[in-house]
């Protein structure tokens, strides 16, 4: 494999100590009911951060906080030490423009559950897709790029192919190449192998090792307890909205601390 | 596990069964044959059809001049139809209040006006303008506000030359048949997975290009099959310009013939035969353009299932 995998970010703890994602009470309402209730959390550079929890405990709203698909309802959010969604100046918050929003959003890859790759293009235009519209890179730079990245998660021959005609953990390794093609400093994961079939999970969790080998920052929100404890630097356990224990994966997982995350574990495990 | 190699096997003898029979089937056929021979019947023998009389006269020059204008109005109300059609669907899907409002209210306005009446109204535009112009809003009153003598006008034409038939049954239908469109593109829209905006907005798209290359080819599938429908429709709808009136165009000039010559009936059936043949050439194009926008849906080589279709079409 190629090592321009990862964008050249640093290794743990950056030299200028800014962490890549910091959360202070972070705080989401949807109507009534209060997803997030104070989430505070740092990721610095480098670092493959896994968030664990049932299903409902926010794991996936605080993952989509961070790139703005959902706005914040109170507390600070910074990417790369960028309010996200936000400017301040003094005391004073200004919402951000379409345009500035959409710029910080094409540095944040993400990856969902569902794929979501667009349907009605071949693999290789959807990799092409955003650096050719986002970034405007010449169609063919796009495209030699994108078959080095669809070569990297094994998928070479398959770049004329419709998602369609591809199996789900296909589909899902070209949803983390078409990320990659954006050159992001930061992946974002929600549950990228929980709609797979068992047989098909184990080649996206080693394009993901692999990404984290090569110093990607990660946030991961999975259930694969493996891949936690093989690649995670930390992981986070959340509840009901806010984080109830976070730690090195060995601690964690062996001598967990809190009642709720022994249940859930042993629920799990 | 020993692999052990079975031996070949002798094919099994195919299956030949007495097939369930169908006796209701032949109920149905005999029935319809007989209702079919009793119209041919009538077809052959009533002297009202005139068939002669109608083969020679239902590609006379004027109606050929009517069949040209039919095709020609169908075509630009319907781009001019679609184009506006698919700007107030975004407009009402904007999170602009304000844009949003006024796309409702074009559609709400225009769906609730019968076509014949609105048709009517734009023949009789000319009434409440007599000269069209274009200049500075309000500039007689503003003039008369501040006691100066002011005529900001730039340009303007007799409603007689813009406002011609053509023009105003045009305008009606265009204006009507955007509104349907935008309905039906909004439908469309709304049928998209919301993952793939959410995908587009990661990768860092703003809201028009993801609009222009995830949310609307995505749509398109959901939205040609009406749009079809819609097309022939208009078709359909242009024989409602005589009551603009606008003359040069297929049933008014059949009818006129039909009128002039008291074989009123013949020229009807030519208008009902001319009108199948039409909008059957409209079906043919439909069927292409459906398989054009599924590209990338459903399983199997894109390419091969469409040349399935084509040959299983093709007969």
């Amino acid at each position: 494999m190629a090592t321009d995998l990862g964008g050249g970010a640093a290794t743990t703890s950056g030299g200028d100590g800014t962490p890549m994602v910091k959360a202070e009470a972070v705080h989401k309402r949807f109507g009534h009911l209060e997803v997030l209730k104070g989430i505070d959390m740092e990721v610095l550079p480098g670092q493959v951060v896994v968030l664990l929890g049932a299903s409902g405990s926010g794991k996936s709203t605080f993952l989509r906080c961070i790139n703005h698909l959902e706005k914040i309802n109170a507390g600070r959010l910074w990417v790369d030490g960028h309010l996200v969604g936000y400017r301040q100046e003094g005391d004073k918050l200004y919402e951000l423009k379409e345009k500035e929003i959409s710029k910080s959003r094409a540095e944040i890859g993400m990856v969902f559950q569902r794929f979501n790759l667009f349907p009605h293009m071949t693999a290789i235009e959807n990799i092409c897709e955003a650096p050719c519209q986002v970034r405007k890179v010449p169609k063919d730079a796009a495209r030699e790029r994108a078959r080095k990245l669809l070569d990297q998660v094994g998928l070479a021959e398959k770049a004329d192919v419709y998602p369609a005609q591809l199996s789900g953990g296909q589909q899902q390794r070209v949803a983390i190449a078409r990320a990659l093609a954006m050159d992001p400093k930061l992946m974002l994961f929600d549950e990228p192998t929980s709609a797979l079939d068992p047989e098909l999970v184990g080649d996206v969790l080693e394009a993901m090792k692999q990404l984290a080998r090569n110093g990607m920052t990660m946030i991961v929100v999975t259930h694969e307890m493996g891949f936690a404890r093989e690649v995670g630097d930390q992981v986070v356990f959340m509840d009901q909205g806010v984080v109830v224990e976070k730690g090195e994966p060995a601690e964690v997982f062996t001598n967990p601390r809190h009642e709720r995350t022994k249940a859930f574990l042993s629920r799990i495990l | 596990m020993t692999e052990t190699k079975t031996p070949e096997r002798a094919q099994p003898e195919a299956i030949t069964a007495v097939p369930v029979r169908h006796p209701g089937r032949w109920v149905a056929i005999v029935v319809l044959a007989v209702v079919a021979a009793m119209f041919v019947h009538m077809l052959v023998t009533n002297d009202a059809f005139q068939w002669r009389f109608m083969f020679d006269n239902m590609f006379r020059p004027p109606v050929i001049e009517g069949v040209r204008t039919t095709l020609l109005m169908t075509v630009l109300a319907m781009i001019i139809g679609v184009g506006l059609g698919v700007v107030i669907a975004m407009m009402r899907l904007s999170p602009n209040p304000i844009l949003s409002g006024a796309a409702w209210l074009y559609t709400w306005f225009f769906r609730a006006v019968p076509r014949v009446v609105l048709l009517v109204l734009f023949g009789n535009l000319g009434i409440l303008y007599g000269r069209y112009e274009l200049g500075l809003p309000f500039d007689r009153q503003l003039g008369d506000l501040f006691g100066i003598d002011l005529d900001a006008r730039f340009f303007g034409l007799d409603a007689r030359t813009i406002l011609t038939g053509f023009m105003a049954g045009l305008l009606g239908l265009a204006l009507s048949e955007a509104a349907y469109m935008a309905e039906i593109v909004r439908a469309g829209m709304k049928a998209v997975d919301p993952g793939q905006q959410e995908a587009a907005h990661a990768l860092g798209m703003a809201r028009g290009p993801t609009l222009r290359r995830i949310v609307l080819p995505q749509a398109m599938r959901v939205i040609v099959p009406p749009t079809g429908n819609e097309t022939i429709a208009m078709l359909k709808d242009t024989s409602l310009l005589a009551f603009v009136p606008v003359t040069n165009e297929l049933f008014f000039q059949l009818q006129a013939i039909g009128a002039r010559t008291f074989q009123v009936f013949p020229m009807l059936v030519a208008a009902c035969l001319w009108y199948l043949a039409l909008t059957s050439v409209l079906m043919v194009g439909q069927f292409y353009i459906e398989r054009y926008f599924s590209k990338g849906f459903g399983s199997g080589p894109a390419r091969a299932r469409a040349q399935a279709e084509s040959v299983g079409h093709g007969h």
